[in-house]
């Protein structure tokens, strides 16, 4: 089929969603709403199938129409790139998206903005689809932003809530810091290479030399973009706020796509990554402290939903140490299965949410597994995959991540190995004290706990499926000469980076993995399914302290930015807003107003005098006249 | 052979002379006195006197066309009245007088 057709079809349909659920989504009836609002992803997706399958292994170059050019080479269009890396990602996106559309319908049925809800997730998955597979870097830029836009109107979806707000607030303004460092690495890029279309830009970036101080700058700003999306350190404390949004959107947004849209960016720049070895140590580093600062918190947390916000950015962390090692084919796997676990794991928290009529608190939960069997199910699976337990989705790209770290740097394989061994543990910690053991909540909660309907289940079904065979996509070498995400992805990221990792090393890895995990599992099962909740109690002392209160983070920045700057905006607000501005701009008004004032005197209200003046004016009018 | 109007005995300044007292008079009256009935036939006279200019210099001037303009004006002069009038009344009606030092409620 024709390329433009198809395209067409990809990118459009969930705009059309948010147009129609948008205008007249509150005069609709809810089924329809929903209908509407899955319609939009299921064509997208069912393009991406399409279009697998006649343009695979190509690039195809889709330019819609001009957006601005400026000079003769920075031509910038709706132009979109169908290669493997963007299908890849519109799989992802499209498909997680449409069963989360599916599931939100379920999750959403009660609420009066349901309409509001589905518009606004159409919109985002234009956003990001368009993120996903824009052709240069503006209109990447403009998806960005997009999705940006969207996390905040979603998260402060329960706008009546100011802690909400705040949340959603926080969000955009961390985002913003990020989006400034990406911008000014498009200038740059502009300025330094003159094209901003990625084909270009990749054949200029390998022709240029290594470690160039511009291409360290573009590097670094470009990564100060990903810190933002991606919530890395020292941009990540949004994403748990962000949990305050509706679960769908926690999965949909803030786990499985949008977040993952800095691993994509670097991906897709992955030529200039390449070049710049400088760039490539700090995110290195960077990924390992987040994977580690995020893990060690969410060892700590009660509320089961920070929990898998912090795992998230954990998992984050996984991916840029992936993509500073230069492996950004493996990068992108993780991307991938951690999309299916780890919305899978949201939306089974979310069904506990909803069963338990909103608690999310874990040190009231316990024993659910009699109540919800299947929810209970699919969130075992979910925790099997995202600890890595073989052979199911984590558990092959976890892999590949760490053979990668050992080939490149053996003390991040060590970091990421103890990250791992506290993924488990606060997973297995989640999953036994919300399932296992005894109930702990309020009884009243206890007797209306009821399992999530149908439409909710189903999409928990597929994705369960797909944690389990997400991985057999990337199998080490060791297992299948056929590694299938290698080689599909090849065409689009031909970065020369080669890991290799000996057998012996693969086996004693999953040999430690599958021992680590039998023993967390062990201590965890004796901790968490006791029936008192002194173990879910924050800790007054020592490293527990630390990790309860999240290592202070806010709070610093609070001391370090937020602090100064707002002693330096009551100083301008004082000096220069007052004297500066506010007196300059209002002298004109004050010399008016005097004057105004003194004219006022002629108006004396006798109307002898007015006829008067009128007549003297006259007068001197035709004596004027007359003298012509 | 040309014959003289009747106007035409008494010579234009005359005329002039005497529409610019009425005027000045209507004037005058207009601005000192505060019965807003005088006032209003103040400007009647003011109306009237200029009627008569246009009247006398048309035949001077055996154009008939200021005799045409004459017309017009009286037909404005009637409309005005009434509608004068009728306001005068309401006015009336509000405060209870025919001073026109008190409508001044429109004084800066």
């Amino acid at each position: 089929m024709n390329s433009t057709i198809i395209l067409n079809l990809m990118l459009w349909p969930s705009l059309i969603g948010f147009i129609i659920n948008g205008i007249f989504g509150s005069r609709m009836s809810k089924n329809l709403v929903g209908l509407i609002a899955c319609a939009g992803p299921l064509t997208s997706f069912v393009a991406t199938v399409i279009a697998f399958f006649s343009f695979r292994d190509t690039s195809t170059i889709v330019d819609l129409y001009t957006w601005f050019q400026f000079t003769k080479n920075i031509y910038v269009g709706f132009t979109f790139n169908i290669d493997n890396l963007s299908m890849l990602m519109m799989f992802i996106v499209s498909g997680v998206g449409t069963l989360i559309h599916i599931y939100s319908i379920g999750y959403m049925h009660e609420d009066k903005g349901f309409w509001r809800f589905m518009a606004y997730l159409n919109l985002f998955l234009f956003s990001m689809i368009i993120l996903v597979l824009a052709n240069n870097l503006p209109l990447l830029f403009a998806g960005w932003e997009g999705v940006g836009l969207c996390s905040f109107l979603l998260i402060g979806f329960w706008f009546s809530n100011d802690e909400y707000n705040a949340a959603a607030k926080k969000a955009f303004v961390m985002n913003r810091i990020g989006d400034l460092g990406f911008i000014l690495a498009v200038f740059l890029i502009a300025k330094t290479y003159d094209t901003l279309d990625f084909k270009l830009l990749t054949q200029k970036f390998l022709e240029s030399g290594l470690n160039t101080p511009v291409n360290i700058w573009i590097t670094i700003l470009l990564f100060v973009g990903v810190t933002g999306k991606s919530a890395q350190l020292p941009l990540f404390t949004w994403l748990p706020d962000a949990m305050a949004g509706p679960t769908p959107v926690s999965a949909l947004i803030h786990a499985a796509t949008m977040v993952t849209a800095g691993v994509y960016l670097v991906a897709r720049m992955f030529a200039i990554f390449d070049m710049t070895p400088f760039t490539q140590q700090i995110i290195v580093y960077i990924g390992l402290a987040t994977a580690f600062i995020a893990a060690t918190i969410a060892l700590k947390q009660n509320d089961i939903k920070k929990v898998l916000a912090y795992s998230t950015v954990s998992q984050l962390g996984y991916m840029v140490v992936a993509l500073g090692c230069g492996a950004y084919i493996t990068a992108i796997f993780h991307v991938m299965t951690h999309a299916f676990f780890k919305a899978l794991l949201f939306l089974s928290a979310g069904s506990v949410i909803h069963g338990l009529g909103g608690e999310q608190n874990i040190a009231n939960m316990g024993g659910l597994k009699s109540k919800m069997k299947w929810t209970h199910l699919v969130f075992l699976i979910g925790t099997l995959a995202i600890v890595g337990f073989p052979p199911l989705a984590g558990f092959f790209s976890k892999d590949e991540i760490l053979a990668v770290a050992f080939s490149k740097n053996i003390p991040v394989f060590i970091g990421l190995g103890l990250c791992s061994v506290f993924t488990a543990w606060y997973m297995f910690r989640l999953y036994f004290s919300t399932f296992q053991g005894e109930y702990r909540g309020d009884h009243h909660k206890w007797d209306h706990a009821h399992e999530s309907p149908m439409i909710m289940l189903f999409p928990l079904f597929v994705l369960a499926i797909l944690s389990i065979i997400g991985g057999f996509f990337g199998m080490p070498e060791v297992i299948s000469e056929h590694h299938a995400i290698d080689s599909f992805l090849k065409p689009s990221i031909f970065s020369k980076n080669v890991f290799h990792v000996s057998h012996t090393f693969d086996y004693m890895l999953w040999t430690l993995t599958v021992l680590v995990l039998a023993l967390v599992m062990y201590l965890t099962y004796k901790r968490y399914t006791a029936k008192s909740k002194s173990a879910y109690d924050a800790q007054s002392e020592g490293i527990g302290k630390v990790l309860s209160n999240k290592y202070w983070l806010d709070e610093i920045y609070e001391l370090i930015i937020i602090k100064p700057l707002r002693i330096l905006s009551d100083w301008f607000n004082r000096v220069f807003e007052r004297v500066g501005i506010d007196d300059v701009i209002q002298s004109p008004g004050f010399v008016l107003q005097r004057a105004a004032k003194g004219l006022g005197i002629l108006q004396s209200g006798s109307i002898s005098y007015y006829i008067l003046s009128m007549i003297i004016g006259f007068i001197i009018f035709f004596l004027m006249f007359i003298k012509k | 052979m040309y014959k003289p109007d009747i106007i035409q005995y008494i010579s234009l300044n005359h005329y002039l002379i005497l529409g610019a007292a009425l005027f000045a008079i209507g004037l005058i009256g207009v601005m000192v006195r505060k019965n807003i009935i005088i006032v209003f036939m103040c400007i009647e006279l003011m109306l009237n006197a200029v009627n008569l200019i246009l009247a006398a210099t048309s035949t001077f001037y055996s154009d008939s066309g200021g005799q045409v303009m004459v017309f017009f004006t009286m037909a404005v002069a009637a409309a005005e009245v009434s509608v004068g009038l009728a306001i005068i009344v309401m006015m009336y009606k509000n405060i209870h007088s025919l001073n026109i030092d008190l409508f001044n409620r429109l004084k800066g």
